[in-house]
Order: C-alpha cells, then sequence, then structure tokens
C-alpha cells in the first residue's frame, strides 16, 4: 500500500512515524464482527464469499465482539435490536469502527414512516464512521466504504491535535 | 369436496345459534360466522369429524373492522369508541380437500376469543401474533405474551387503526 | 447433599448460526436439552401495517424484503393475489417469464440454504462454490431489472422490462454449468461421512405432527408427505410443465430427519433446472404488460391466494374495501411457521445438534418477524 513496499530492498532497517505504523497495522487488519441483521447481510455475505473476496482487505470474520475491529451495521435496526447493539458495541476493544451498510441503518430506508418498530438511524445509539447508501448497496459499494475507513484511518493520529 | 354452504349446514346442525351465518356477499370467499365463545369446540369438530377432517390451520389472522364509533381527543387525533375486532380462520383440509373461512367477531373493549393452540399446535404462534398486534385475548392459551415487539411494549397495539406510536422508547427517539 | 439444577443457555441474537437475528433461551440438562424458547421480533419491519398506508402496486417494494432471499418468489405471490382479487388474465409471455425468474430464485435461495447449511456443520468449500454460481444467476437478474437483490420486477398485470438480448442463451449456458456444480456439491457434501453423520437421525419430524404445525415447503415434503401448491392448487401455468415433486425417503435414517430435508433442496434445484429448460424451449414472443388503469382500486372482498415459495406456502390474505389502499393485508409467512416446530424437534439432542436442526428448516428472519 506504499508505505513499506520500496524500503526493503538493500536492508531491513525502516524508519517510520509511530503513527504511521501504528495505522498502517489497523487498517490493513479490520477483523470484522460476523453479524448480519436483514437483506443487506445477505450482500455481506456475498462480499465475503468467492466472488468479491472480503479477505484480501484483511477483512476477516469473528464471531465475537471481543476480538473484531469494526462492525458493519448490515440492516434495518429495530427498537428490540438496538439495545442489542449497543451492548455489543460496548464489548469490542478500542480503537473500533463502524460501517453503517444500507439506507435502513443510515437513515431507516424504505421504513421511515410507518415504521413503527425501526430505529430511524443507527446513529442514534453508536456513533458512525462510514455510511454506505444503497438498499441494498452492491458488494463494490461496500468495498468502497471500506477502503473510506482505512483512508480514514490511515491519517489518524496519536498526537491529539490543537483545535 | 364439500361445498362451503353443505359444511355450514352440518355446522348448523350441530351447534344451533354458536354458528350464526354464512356470508356469500364476499366475491371471493365465502364466510362462516361463528360465536367467539365457542371457537374451541367447533374447531375440535371440524378437525376430527370423518367427513371433514380439517387437518391444516393455513392462516390466523387478525382483524380490526374499524366500525366503532370515532371520538376526537384533545390533542387533535381521534380514537375509535365500541365497534369489534375480527379473527379470520383459513381452514384446509389436505387429504379431501376440502376449504373454508370461519370468521369471529368479539368487542373491542374486551376482545376475548377460545384458543385454537389445543387443536391446531401452529395456531400458539399465530394467536400470539393476533394478541401482540391487537390485543385480542385468547382464553385458555398456553403462554399469552407479545412475540413480535418487545415484551415491554406499552404503548398499545401497533394495527390497531387508531394506534398512536409514541415519542421515545427507552431514551431512543421513535419517529423521523 | 448433591442437587442438580438446569442450565440456561442463551443463543443469538448475534450468533453466527441463527441466520440472522434470531435468540434462542436453551434449557439444558448437561448437554441435552430440555426446552428451546425462540424469541422472535428483532427484525420486525412493520410490513402489515406499511401495506395500510401504500396503494397495491406500492406494495411490491416491501414484499421484496419479506423473504430477501426469494424477492422474485414474493413479488409473484402478491402480483397473483391482486389479479386473482382484480380478476385479470396476464399475457402468455409474462406468465413464462414469470416461471423462469421464479425458479431461478428457487435455484438461488435453495444455494443459500445448502451453502450456509454446509457452514454451519463445518464445511466451508461448498459455500464457496454455490456462492460462486449464485453471482450468475444474481448477474442474470441484474441484466433484466437492474437490480442484484431487490428487484421490484414483478408488477401487478406484467413485469417492469421485457427480457434482455442474449438472456434465453445466457441462461441456458448458466444450467448447463450448473448441472456439474450439483454433482460436485453432492459429491463435497451429501454423501460426505461427516456430514451425514451430524445430520441423518437428527431431528426426526414425524408427518402427523409436521401438519398439525402446520409446516409446509420442503420441510413437509422430507416428511414423506408429497404436497406442492405447484401441483395442488396449481397457479399461474405450472400445469404445463413435466416435473416431478421430491419427497423424503430416509435414505440414511429415519423419514424426516436433518439429511432428508437437506438433501429435498438438492434435489428440488435439479427439478427447478428441468422446469426453466422446459420454459426456455416455449417462451412466446408478446407483450409484457395487461391493460390495467392507473389507479387500481378492487371491490370491496377478501381473497387468500397462495404459492410455493421456496421455504414453504406463502400466502396473501388481502381485504379490500374499495379503497386505493388495501384495508388490511396479512401475510402468511412460510418461515414464522416453519420455525414454531424448533421446540418440538430439538428436545432431547444436543447443543451441537440445535445448529444443525435450525440450519435444517432454512428460515429467513425477514420473513418470521415482517
Amino acid at each position: 500500500m506504499g508505505l513499506l513496499d520500496t524500503e526493503f530492498s538493500d536492508d531491513n532497517i525502516v524508519i517510520t512515524k509511530v503513527d504511521d505504523l501504528l495505522n498502517w497495522a489497523r487498517l490493513s487488519s479490520l477483523w470484522q464482527m460476523s453479524f448480519g441483521l436483514a437483506c443487506c447481510a445477505i450482500e455481506m455475505m456475498a462480499t465475503s464469499a468467492s466472488h468479491y473476496d472480503f479477505d484480501r482487505f484483511g477483512v476477516i470474520p469473528r464471531p465475537s465482539p471481543r476480538q473484531a475491529d469494526i462492525i458493519i451495521i448490515s440492516g434495518t435496526v429495530t427498537l428490540k435490536m438496538a439495545t442489542r447493539i449497543k451492548r455489543l458495541y460496548e464489548q469490542m476493544p478500542d480503537p473500533k469502527y463502524i460501517i453503517s451498510m444500507g439506507s435502513c441503518s443510515n437513515s431507516g430506508g424504505p421504513y421511515w414512516e410507518h415504521g413503527y418498530h425501526v430505529l430511524k438511524g443507527v446513529d442514534r445509539v453508536i456513533p458512525v464512521d462510514v455510511y454506505v447508501p444503497g438498499c441494498p448497496p452492491r458488494p463494490e459499494a461496500l468495498l468502497e466504504g471500506l477502503l473510506t475507513l482505512q483512508e480514514k484511518i490511515r491519517n489518524e493520529s496519536l498526537v491529539k491535535k490543537a483545535v | 369436496m364439500k361445498s362451503s354452504e353443505e359444511i355450514f349446514a352440518i355446522l348448523k346442525e350441530k351447534f344451533g345459534d354458536a354458528v350464526l351465518q354464512l356470508n356469500t356477499k364476499l366475491p371471493k370467499e365465502a364466510v362462516i360466522e361463528i360465536a367467539p365463545l365457542k371457537v374451541t369446540e367447533i374447531c375440535w369438530f371440524l378437525r376430527d369429524n370423518e367427513e371433514l377432517q380439517f387437518d391444516n390451520l393455513i392462516l390466523l389472522t387478525g382483524l380490526d373492522d374499524d366500525n366503532g364509533e370515532k371520538v376526537k381527543l384533545e390533542d387533535g387525533t381521534t380514537e375509535t369508541k365500541g365497534g369489534t375486532l375480527s379473527v379470520v380462520y383459513h381452514l384446509e383440509s389436505m387429504k379431501l380437500g376440502n376449504r373454508i373461512v370461519l370468521r369471529t367477531a368479539t368487542g373491542r373493549e374486551n376482545p376475548e376469543v377460545e384458543t385454537v393452540s389445543k387443536v391446531w399446535a401452529c395456531a400458539d404462534w399465530h394467536e400470539r401474533e393476533a394478541y401482540d398486534m391487537f390485543g385480542i385475548k385468547f382464553l385458555n392459551h398456553p403462554d399469552l405474551r407479545r412475540i413480535l415487539m418487545p415484551y415491554d411494549w406499552e404503548a398499545g397495539y401497533p394495527l390497531r387503526k387508531d394506534y398512536k406510536n409514541p415519542e421515545f422508547y427507552h431514551g431512543m427517539k421513535v419517529p423521523y | 447433599m448433591l442437587k442438580t439444577e438446569q442450565m440456561v443457555l442463551n443463543m443469538g441474537p448475534q450468533h453466527p448460526s441463527t441466520h440472522g437475528v434470531l435468540r434462542l433461551e436453551l434449557e439444558l440438562e448437561g448437554e441435552v436439552i430440555i426446552n428451546v424458547k425462540p424469541h422472535l421480533g428483532y427484525l420486525h419491519r412493520c410490513f402489515e401495517k406499511h401495506c395500510e398506508a401504500m396503494t397495491y402496486p406500492q406494495i411490491i417494494p416491501y414484499v421484496d424484503r419479506l423473504d430477501y432471499l426469494a424477492s422474485m418468489n414474493n413479488e409473484m405471490g402478491y402480483a397473483i393475489a391482486v389479479e386473482r382479487l382484480l380478476d385479470i388474465k396476464v399475457p402468455e409471455r409474462v406468465e413464462y417469464i414469470r416461471i423462469i425468474m421464479a425458479e431461478l430464485q428457487r435455484i438461488a435461495s435453495h444455494m443459500v440454504a445448502v451453502g450456509t447449511y454446509g457452514i454451519d456443520i463445518g464445511a466451508f468449500t461448498p459455500f464457496l462454490y454455490l456462492f460462486r454460481d449464485r453471482e450468475r444467476i444474481l448477474t442474470l437478474f441484474e441484466k433484466t431489472c437492474g437490480a442484484r437483490l431487490l428487484y421490484n420486477y414483478i408488477w401487478v398485470g406484467g413485469l417492469s422490462h421485457d427480457l434482455p438480448i442474449n438472456f434465453v442463451n445466457e441462461t441456458r449456458d448458466f444450467l448447463k454449468d450448473f448441472k456439474k456444480t450439483v454433482i460436485e456439491v453432492n459429491n463435497l457434501l451429501s454423501y460426505n461421512k461427516i456430514f451425514i453423520e451430524r445430520t441423518a437421525n437428527v431431528g426426526v419430524l414425524p408427518v402427523d405432527s409436521a401438519i398439525n404445525y402446520g409446516i409446509t415447503g420442503p420441510n413437509l415434503r422430507a416428511s414423506g408427505l408429497k404436497w406442492d401448491i405447484r401441483r395442488n392448487d396449481p397457479y399461474s401455468i405450472y400445469d404445463r410443465f413435466d416435473f416431478e415433486i421430491p419427497v423424503g425417503e430416509g435414505k440414511h435414517g429415519q423419514v424426516g430427519d436433518c439429511w432428508d430435508r437437506y438433501f429435498l433442496r438438492v434435489q428440488e434445484m435439479v427439478q427447478s433446472i428441468r422446469i426453466i429448460e422446459q420454459a426456455l424451449d416455449q417462451l412466446p414472443e408478446g407483450e409484457i404488460t395487461s391493460a390495467l388503469p392507473k389507479r387500481i382500486k378492487p371491490v370491496e372482498g377478501q381473497i387468500y391466494s397462495r404459492v410455493e415459495n421456496p421455504k414453504g406456502e406463502l400466502g396473501f390474505f388481502i381485504v379490500s374495501k374499495g379503497q386505493l389502499q388495501p384495508f388490511r393485508v396479512k401475510v402468511r409467512p412460510p418461515s414464522f411457521i416453519n420455525l414454531s416446530v424448533l421446540g418440538e424437534l430439538c428436545k432431547g439432542h444436543l447443543i451441537a445438534d440445535v445448529v444443525a436442526i435450525l440450519g435444517s428448516i432454512d428460515i429467513v428472519l425477514g420473513e418470521v418477524d415482517r
């Protein structure tokens, strides 16, 4: 991905910033919590299956929130499920990231008006890093969302910038 | 195969006043209307009678008839007073090919219908759903709880026509 | 003094093998299951309330999202229900295209069922092979209507688009290749000794019990009853095609065990191939929409209409009061009713068998909770 490619030509000493090293490590192995909600989960499955192959971005499904770095909210979040999602999110170790996949988890989607039991946007209970639009988003859109998240992580810093 | 008229005649002879009438006015389906507190007895008969053998409950539906009096409340919304809630049963005999539709109506203020969950096992969840969505109480049901909505949902029964959604649920804003 | 008590174990709603957001409360005696309490509703999306606020054609996108693995079948079921309520006939070409789409979708749905069942039991490879081929079906759908998963393709009285150029040949190519995949899956999974050990004689569902619980679709047929709406209450033009209805035979154990339910889906995929091939041969030219008024307004009445979905009997009970919106739409969701037998099937089995039994029932939570 650019950072280390040219550094190993002669010797094996690399000089880099701590920020860059940590960010590179984080963004290259985003372990995903394998957790599907609704229709979008099927597209998420298709993304991790043979044709689109999520693995090549370092995304490996983990069944436990305690081993996961990233949670993809893939589908409609209902009021009954929202408290569970919040608890799952709290169980994940820092640093943790969230991709909100599909219209439903972005804003309620087609259920925004009459959905008496639908939470209109998962960002009402947990903070979201990347929104992927679509109903459901194509696998390519989800991949783009992941690349956007990687870009975001690449620009993070340990030092708090002065405001 | 027996027609709805023949089945109605058999039921009428056996149960008398508990079988109210046969409604053939609706264009697609003939409906036999029965009394809400005789449902279990009639359904046992329908299932076990040699000529009928209705072994399969296809569908059990709750229904808000919306025939009550509409009362305007102070905040501008309306509420329905009086009127009826209905339960519709679609039955089928897999062996003989008979099909009928039963319907029973019960008052909106205290809706009570007898359960058929002992007759057909699948009615258990159907009745819980009708309770969840319309608040119809099924007498003698083994486990009458909400099934789809949260157990602590207090805002009423969502599929009633005069249902009003709450503003907040556990601190989460519900409307858009 | 020694004392024993039952342990309660929570499974879900984010458990990877519950196929969505189902929560099970297991009461255990050691590793043996005494009782299973399913908790539903984690995906309750208020479908029936939406129907009361939408006009008849507007409901179709919501129908898609019921059983999102079989959107085409759902649309077909709904469209047929409204057409029966309106007493209209659709053109010949529409009937054929609908059947081709529905059967392709049936194959795709069974592919997911079989593939994920492999994962549940611990075999990952068939999942990858099947999803590779499923992409080809989705590509066919995408060329036809532009969407991969939720199509809004089958409309009341017709279709949204005609078939694209070369669709017939591409479908034939796919079917030719897919026959090989079925053999491959059989060799990898169906006759695999470990797989048979995990599934044969597990979760046996006798036919009387199945009828009493209202079980339909592959689960009922696996118990040995030849019951298929396509034959027993024919709709569309299914009476013109020559296909068999496979039933469970208990090849590796008792009739109606998990292996029977699994293998029945593989056999059904083969039958679907036969139907599609015949439909492609007979496909006529013609219109793809029938003359309909702009505003669909059925007369007062009610109807229950049903079709055979990959999961079972999907029915729509529509009550019309002569308005633009239906007064009430109630779905008969096959997954919801099939799931209700879970507690009965799991009793006396081990914890690991719950996953095997649940996978063999093949539920979709979008339809269970609606």
